[in-house]
């Protein structure tokens, strides 16, 4: 009985999406006046942008113009103006969008040999500012909780519902994750390691919205990551950790060798960290954006080859969102145990008498 | 490839982002909900500690009350045990009590009545003596009404202490 019910709303859903597909071309021939470029489309969705570009309606694009802030080393002055001012290749005040080589998509001016040359630039591009917004959402989602616990003392119920939830995330790993890995000064690390572990979740779950900014999935960002990593690692390292690095419990022609191969890895192992986080987001949006493509693609090819492959297309886009919905979990898990691991290993408590 | 380049103002804004985040965050958010989950997973501890004590005392004080309600039975029996058996002891004790006041009671029963007897007796032979003496007088009286009765009499009795003497 509940076979055939659920059966049943499965094919009103495949119904569903079917007929959505066969209205899909229209619209999208509807709309298309320029060739489709999967390539361009895909790494402007990945890469950073100056606006915060949505989508397009007919040819008019919907986009936030976000402010850009350079500081010209040529005129030894700060700029401060919308991202409006250089759209489709506008120049303001001798700054422009390059089009092509080194600097191609970033602001740019010319220095006094007529050189195209990169002002110092800290603007507020789509990245940032969906960061910020992440960033303020997660501290006041965190603070929200912490201020349930205001009131309560040990005896009172445990939270319910969303603080309830982030009680339990929170103790997975706070308990999971760094307290079984580090051994002692587990409040030193604490801090920093929740604070990974939920800015890589939330910024990787909401990086999955469309429309939102790929943050998890830029380098710039799991360098910095992994820098806080690097430095929760070495600084607070004890001498036993710089021993086993430079004098290892090795035969004595062997010391040399693994003093530098130790050496390395105190830094591989932040640089594997940053590469692992921001290749996988990336790589998943990726996939996800190429599969949407195919879509467009299709149809620029055959209207009945488009149709064909859309159900198709959607489904494993369907499947591709909870994959990545695992994903977002698994790589920030990963991040924080591996820093925690890494930690710990820089703390060692007397493994050998 | 400009994927791999590290956009420099984007570092800029994430190392203020993730430092205020971290700043805030470590100050007033994790040490709360740590702290609580810490002191709550303690108090959880204990509380099984103290549920697990009070179960074992609770079992013990079961097998205590058990024991006594055991001992307080074996108590019981043999209260009523002895009580049955002193019962009887002294029904026993009352019976043989009783019998020897009875005996001794009849013993001085008969005492009495032979005292009685004996006294009775006496009397009745000092009543007959009397009565034998006033006969003897009354029948002497008769038999001697005569002299010649009287000095055949005091001949008699004289041969007769003569022949006793003899």
């Amino acid at each position: 009985m509940r076979n055939m019910k659920s059966d049943k709303t499965l094919r009103l859903f495949l119904g569903w999406v079917l007929m959505f597909c066969f209205f899909l071309p229209i619209q999208a021939r509807a709309g298309e006046k320029k060739e489709f470029n999967a390539s361009e489309m895909i790494f402007g969705h990945i890469g950073d942008s100056y606006e915060w570009h949505f989508t397009d309606i007919g040819d008019t694009p919907v986009a936030i113009p976000l402010p850009i802030i350079v500081y010209s080393q040529v005129r030894g002055e700060w700029f401060l103006f919308s991202s409006k001012m250089v759209e489709e290749g506008e120049e303001y005040q001798g700054f422009y969008i390059a089009e092509e080589g080194d600097y191609s998509g970033k602001v740019v001016e010319k220095d006094d040999s007529g050189k195209e040359v990169r002002p110092l630039d800290i603007s507020l591009t789509k990245n940032a500012v969906a960061l910020w917004i992440n960033c303020l959402l997660l501290i006041a989602l965190i603070l929200w909780c912490a201020r349930w616990y205001k009131n309560k003392d040990v005896s009172s119920e445990a939270p319910k519902g969303i603080v309830g939830l982030m009680e339990m995330m929170i103790s997975m790993v706070y308990n999971d994750i760094i307290k079984a890995n580090i051994p002692v000064h587990v409040h030193r690390y604490a801090g920093y390691l929740l604070c990974a572990f939920f800015f890589i979740f939330f910024n990787n779950l909401i990086g999955l919205i469309p429309g939102s900014a790929n943050i998890t999935g830029n380098i710039a960002v799991t360098l910095v990551l992994a820098c806080f990593t690097f430095l929760m690692v070495n600084l607070f390292a004890n001498g036993e950790y710089w021993k086993e690095i430079f004098w290892a419990d090795v035969p004595w022609w062997m010391k040399p060798v693994m003093a530098i191969v130790e050496f390395l890895g105190v830094f591989t192992k932040p640089i594997a960290l940053m590469i692992r986080l921001f290749a996988n987001i990336m790589a998943g949006h990726a996939a996800l954006l190429a599969l949407i493509s195919v879509i467009f693609i299709t149809f620029s090819i055959s209207s009945v080859l488009g149709s064909a492959m859309t159900p198709l297309t959607v489904f494993f886009c369907i499947f591709l969102d909870c994959l990545e919905l695992l994903v977002a979990f698994i790589q920030a898990y990963v991040f924080t145990m591996l820093s925690a691991v890494f930690i710990g290993m820089s703390i060692p408590q007397h493994h050998h008498e | 490839m400009f994927l791999l380049t590290p956009d420099s103002g984007l570092i800029f804004w994430m190392l203020l982002a993730f430092g205020v985040v971290f700043f805030v965050l470590a100050k007033w958010g994790w040490p709360v909900i740590t702290q609580m989950i810490d002191s709550r997973k303690l108090y959880i501890d204990e509380s099984l500690q103290s549920a697990r004590e009070a179960n074992e005392k609770l079992a013990k004080v079961q097998e205590e009350t058990a024991l006594m309600l055991k001992q307080a039975q074996e108590q019981q029996s043999k209260i009523l045990a002895e009580a049955m058996e002193m019962r009887n002891q002294i029904v026993e004790k009352a019976k043989t009590e009783a019998t020897t006041e009875g005996q001794k009671l009849l013993k001085e029963a008969k005492e009495q009545i032979e005292k009685e007897k004996e006294s009775a007796i006496r009397d009745i032979r000092r009543q007959v003596g009397l009565l034998s003496v006033e006969i003897a007088e009354k029948v002497l009286r008769q038999n001697l009404k005569t002299d010649k009765d009287q000095m055949a009499m005091v001949d008699r009795m004289l041969d007769e202490i003569i022949v006793d003497n003899k």
